[in-house]
C-alpha cells in the first residue's frame, strides 16, 4: 500500500497548501461586512478545476493498482512480464500525441486554425496508434504463453494497460467534442481553453503510463523492496 | 460583535464564476424527470435512496425472524439468510447512507448554502443520479437472476464470494453486485466533482470558507475523501470480476473445491482485504462527517446559540478525514497480519478519537445553557449524539488488538457498528429530514406522527443493539444462521434474540410511518413559511419557497457574517441572517 499512501501525501500536501491560504485561524464570529474573496488572485476555471479534480481521482486509481501489484508481488512467487519492444514504440508514440496537442493549444493561443487542426488530427491519430500497438503487444504476449488467465504478473499487465487504454478512449470521446465544436465555429481562440485541458489530460495519462512502466518493468522494484523492509 | 469589520461601502470582490442563470428546462420530462436542477436531483437521489432502503429495512426483518424465532419461518434458508445480511448491510452503507447523504442533502444544500444558482456542472450531476439509479436497478435485478444475489457477506471477501459454495458466487448475484458497484463509483464521482468544484469556486460574495456552515464542511470533505477512496472500491470490483469471469487469479490461491483442484492459483486474497478496506474504513467517515456537520447545525439553531468552537470543528473534520486513511488495517486484526502492523494500526485508530471527542464536547457546550428547543431535529440531533458517543465508547474497545481478536466474530462487533455507523447517521438524516423538509415542500411534517416515530425509533434502536452487545459478550458468533445448544455459551440467549427481533419488528414499522408522513405532510402539512427555524443560513433566505429555479431570484445574496449569529445582543430578533448587513450594537457600547 505504499504507492497509494505516497499519492495521498502529495495530495494532502496540496490540500494542506489550500488549506493554509483559508484563513483557517481568523475568527469568523468576530468578523462582518464582505471581505474580498481569498482565490480571487488566481481564478482558475471550474472546467480547468474540475478536470484536475478528476485526474486526481484517475491518480488514485491507478496508485491503487500500483499498489494491489505491490502487495501480490510478496504473495506469490513473481515472475514478471518481458514487455515486447513494441511497448517501447508505443511510449513514444503516446508522447508523441501529447507534443501534438501541445502544438495544438499554441495554435489555438495563436489563433491558426489550420495548424491548431492538423495538430489535433495528428494527435489523434498518434493516440489511435498507441491504443492499436497495445493491443497488437498483447496479441504478442498472449502468442508467447503469457495469457490473461496465468501468472498474476500478466493478468495485472492486461488490467492496468486496458484500464490506462480505457482512459485514453475516453480522452479522444472529449476530443472528438471539441473538433465537433471546432467545426462549427472555427474561432481557435474560443477552442483555447478547451484543447488545453486535453492536453493537460494527456499530459496526465503519459505520466501515468510512465510510471507503470517502471512499474511493469521492474525498476522501481529495488526502491519498493527497500520501503517494504523498512515497514517489516 | 464585529471586531472586524469590512466596509458595507467597500468595491465587493468578483465571483470565482460568472453568476449566469442555469438554463431553463424546457417540457415536463426536462424538468422533472431529466432534471438538472441540484434540487430535484437531490429529491430524485434521495428517493431512490430511501426506497432501496426500505427494500434493505424488510431485509433486515428477515434476519431478526430467523435468529428470534429459528426453525418458524421455512422460507429462510441458510443460503437466503447469507443473501439477507449480504445486501441488508451494502444497500444500507453504499446506496442508502453514502447516497443520501452526498446525493441527497449534498445536491440539495450546497449550492443553496453557499449561495450558488446551481452546481457548476448541472448535466455532469444529472448523469450522476441516473448512473446511480442504474447502479440500485442493477442491484435489484439481481434478486430475480437464477440462484438470487450474492450471499457473501457485504465484504465480498475471497475466494469465497466467487465459489460454488456461497450464493450467487458461481451464477450472476456476484457479477451483479460487482456491476453495480463499479456504476456506483462511476455515478458517484461525476457527482462528487461538482461537490467539491461548487464548494471552491461558486461561493457567492462575502461566503469564505470559514463562513461555511459545518454541514457543508462535512459534505465537502466526505466528498474528498469519497473520490480518494472509492477508487480502491473500484479496483477490488474490476479485479474480482476479472477473477469471476475471465479466470484470472488477483485473489484466487490455490483452492481445492469438492475433491477437485479449481484452475486458480498464485492470487493473494489478503490483498482484498487491503483493498476493501481502505476504502471500506474512509467510508465510514464518508457518513459520518456530512453527520457530524448537519448536526452542528442542528443544534446551533435548535438551541439558538452559535456554534461552540467553530474553527476547531472545522479543523476536526479535515484532520479526522485525513486520519481515516491510515486506519484500515483495523478491521483485519485477525487475519494474521504482522503484530507491528496491529500496534501502528491500533495506535492511528485510537488517536482519531481525541478530533472526535472534540466535537462532541463541542456539542455539548453549545447546549450549555442554551434555549433548546425540544423541536424534531433536535431531539434526532440529542439521540444521535447519545448514540455516537455510546458506539465510539465500544470503538474503544474494538481498536485494541488483544480485545478485539476475541470480540471480533462475535454480535459485541455486529452491535458496535450499528450503533456508531448505523443508528446514529441515521438519526442525523431523519432529524436533516424534519429541518429541511419546510424549505423542499413549503409544508411542515405532522409533529404527531415525527414525535411517535422519534420515540419508538430511539427507544426500539436501544432495545435492539444493548442487549446484543451482551449476546456477544457471552460469546455469540456473528454471521451464524442457526446458533442450536453451543457448549461455549454459559448463558442461553434464545429469550433475548427474540426480544430484540420483536423490538426490530417494531422499530421497522415506525419507518413506514415516517415514510407515510412524508407524502401525508406534502398536502396537508402545516404551511411553512420562508424561514420556520428563523435560521440564518442562506437556503433559508431565498425569496422563495420551495427555491425556484435558479435559487436567489434577480440576484445573489451577499453574505455578510457567519453562519450561527444566533441571539446576539442587541439583535432585534433572536438571530441574524447571513445575508443581513445590519450589525447592532451591543447593549452598553463596544469593547
Amino acid at each position: 500500500m505504499n504507492i497509494i499512501l505516497a499519492f495521498l501525501a502529495v495530495l494532502v500536501a496540496i490540500i494542506g497548501w489550500w488549506l493554509s491560504r483559508q484563513r483557517l485561524f481568523s475568527k469568523p464570529w468576530l468578523e462582518t461586512g464582505v471581505p474580498p474573496m481569498i482565490a480571487e488572485a488566481s481564478p482558475v476555471a471550474p472546467q480547468k478545476l474540475g478536470l484536475g479534480v478528476f485526474l486526481a481521482v484517475i491518480g488514485g486509481l491507478f496508485a491503487m493498482l500500483g499498489s494491489a501489484f505491490v502487495l501480490q508481488i510478496d504473495a506469490t512467487p513473481w515472475q514478471l512480464v518481458p514487455l515486447p519492444r513494441l511497448v517501447w514504440i508505443n511510449t513514444g508514440v503516446l508522447l508523441s500525441s501529447s507534443l501534438f496537442l501541445q502544438f495544438a493549444v499554441t495554435a489555438a493561443k495563436q489563433g491558426e486554425a489550420q495548424l491548431l487542426n492538423w495538430s489535433l488530427a495528428a494527435g489523434a491519430l498518434s493516440t489511435l496508434a498507441f491504443l492499436v500497438g497495445q493491443i497488437t503487444a498483447w496479441n504478442m504476449l498472449t502468442t508467447s504463453g503469457y495469457v490473461l488467465a496465468g501468472a498474476p504478473a500478466a493478468s495485472f499487465f492486461y488490467l492496468i494497460t486496458g484500464l490506462h487504454g480505457l482512459h485514453i478512449l475516453g480522452g479522444l470521446v472529449a476530443m472528438g467534442a471539441v473538433w465537433l465544436r471546432l467545426a462549427r465555429q472555427p474561432e481557435p481562440r474560443e477552442a483555447q481553453a478547451a484543447v488545453a485541458l486535453c492536453a493537460l489530460y494527456w499530459h496526465a495519462l503519459l505520466l501515468i503510463w510512465i510510471l507503470l512502466l517502471a512499474l511493469f518493468t521492474g525498476w522501481g522494484n529495488e526502491f519498493l523492496a527497500l520501503c517494504r523492509s523498512v515497514l517489516r | 460583535m464585529g471586531d472586524i469589520r469590512h466596509e458595507a461601502n467597500a468595491e465587493l470582490p468578483p465571483l470565482e464564476v460568472p453568476d449566469v442563470m442555469p438554463p431553463h428546462a424546457h417540457g415536463w420530462w426536462a424538468k422533472y424527470v431529466f432534471s438538472q436542477d441540484a434540487k430535484y436531483i437531490a429529491v430524485q437521489y434521495a428517493c431512490t435512496a430511501l426506497a432501496i432502503g426500505l427494500v434493505a429495512l424488510v431485509l433486515s426483518w428477515l434476519m431478526r425472524l430467523q435468529l428470534g424465532f429459528p426453525g418458524v419461518f421455512d422460507f429462510i434458508t441458510p443460503e437466503a439468510y447469507y443473501q439477507f445480511i449480504t445486501m441488508h448491510g451494502m444497500i444500507m452503507v453504499i446506496y442508502l447512507l453514502t447516497a443520501i447523504f452526498l446525493g441527497g442533502f449534498g445536491n440539495y444544500l450546497i449550492p443553496l448554502m453557499v449561495g450558488a444558482r446551481d452546481m457548476v456542472f448541472p448535466f455532469v450531476n444529472m448523469l450522476s443520479y441516473w448512473i446511480y439509479l442504474l447502479a440500485v436497478l442493477v442491484l435489484v435485478a439481481s434478486f430475480f437472476v437464477p440462484g438470487g444475489p450474492t450471499g457473501a457477506g457485504w465484504t465480498l471477501y475471497p475466494p469465497q464470494a466467487i465459489l460454488s459454495g456461497t450464493p450467487g458466487g458461481q451464477q450472476a448475484g456476484i457479477v451483479l453486485m460487482l456491476v453495480s458497484l463499479i456504476l456506483f463509483i462511476i455515478g458517484f464521482t461525476m457527482g462528487g466533482l461538482n461537490y467539491v468544484v461548487t464548494v471552491l469556486q461558486a461561493r457567492t460574495r462575502g461566503m469564505t470558507m470559514m463562513r461555511l456552515p459545518l454541514t457543508i464542511w462535512g459534505i465537502f470533505t466526505a466528498t474528498v475523501m469519497a473520490l480518494l477512496a472509492f477508487p480502491a472500491l473500484f479496483v477490488a470490483c474490476v479485479m474480482m470480476l476479472f477473477d469471476r469471469l475471465l479466470g484470472t487469479s488477483f485473489f484466487m490461491p490455490m483452492l481445492v473445491e469438492m475433491g477437485e483442484k479449481l484452475s486458480y492459483g498464485g492470487g493473494s486474497p489478503i490483498a482484498f482485504q487491503h483493498l476493501f478496506w481502505f476504502f471500506g474504513h474512509p467510508e465510514v467517515y464518508i457518513v459520518a462527517l456530512p453527520a457530524f456537520g448537519i448536526v452542528s447545525d442542528l443544534i446551533a439553531v435548535h438551541a439558538r446559540k452559535n456554534i461552540f468552537g467553530y474553527r476547531m470543528m472545522v479543523w476536526a473534520i479535515v484532520i479526522i478525514g485525513a486520519l481515516s486513511f491510515v486506519v484500515w488495517a483495523h478491521h483485519m486484526y485477525v487475519s494474521g497480519m504482522h503484530p507491528w502492523f496491529g500496534y501502528f494500526f491500533a495506535t492511528t485508530t485510537l488517536i482519531i478519537a481525541v478530533p472526535t471527542a472534540i466535537k462532541v464536547y463541542n456539542w455539548v457546550l453549545t447546549l450549555w445553557r442554551g434555549d433548546i428547543h425540544l423541536t424534531l431535529p433536535m431531539l434526532f440531533a440529542l439521540a444521535f449524539i447519545v448514540t455516537f458517543v455510546n458506539g465510539g465508547l465500544t470503538g474503544l474497545f474494538l481498536g485494541n488488538v488483544v480485545v478485539d481478536v476475541p470480540l471480533s466474530d462475535t454480535m459485541f462487533v455486529v452491535a458496535h457498528f450499528h450503533m456508531v455507523m448505523g443508528v446514529a447517521p441515521i438519526m442525523v438524516i431523519f432529524g436533516a429530514i424534519y429541518h429541511w423538509y419546510p424549505k423542499i415542500t413549503g409544508r411542515m411534517l405532522n409533529e404527531a406522527m415525527g414525535q411517535v416515530h422519534f420515540w419508538v425509533t430511539f427507544l426500539g434502536a436501544y432495545a435492539i443493539f444493548f442487549p446484543m452487545h451482551y449476546v456477544g459478550l457471552v460469546g455469540v458468533p456473528r454471521r451464524y444462521y442457526e446458533l442450536g445448544e453451543p457448549a461455549f455459551i454459559s448463558t442461553p440467549v434464545g429469550g433475548l434474540n427474540a426480544f430484540i427481533s420483536v423490538a426490530a419488528l417494531i422499530v421497522g414499522a415506525a419507518q413506514i410511518l415516517f415514510l407515510f408522513n412524508l407524502g401525508w405532510s406534502l398536502r396537508h402539512g402545516r404551511d411553512a413559511g420562508s424561514n420556520p427555524w428563523r435560521a440564518t443560513s442562506l437556503e433559508w433566505q431565498t425569496p422563495d419557497t420551495p427555491p425556484r429555479h435558479g435559487n436567489w431570484g434577480e440576484s445573489l445574496p451577499l453574505v455578510y457574517r457567519w453562519a450561527y449569529d444566533y441571539s446576539v445582543p442587541g439583535a432585534a430578533e433572536d438571530f441574524i441572517a447571513q445575508n443581513d448587513p445590519v450589525t447592532p450594537e451591543p447593549p452598553g457600547g463596544r469593547l
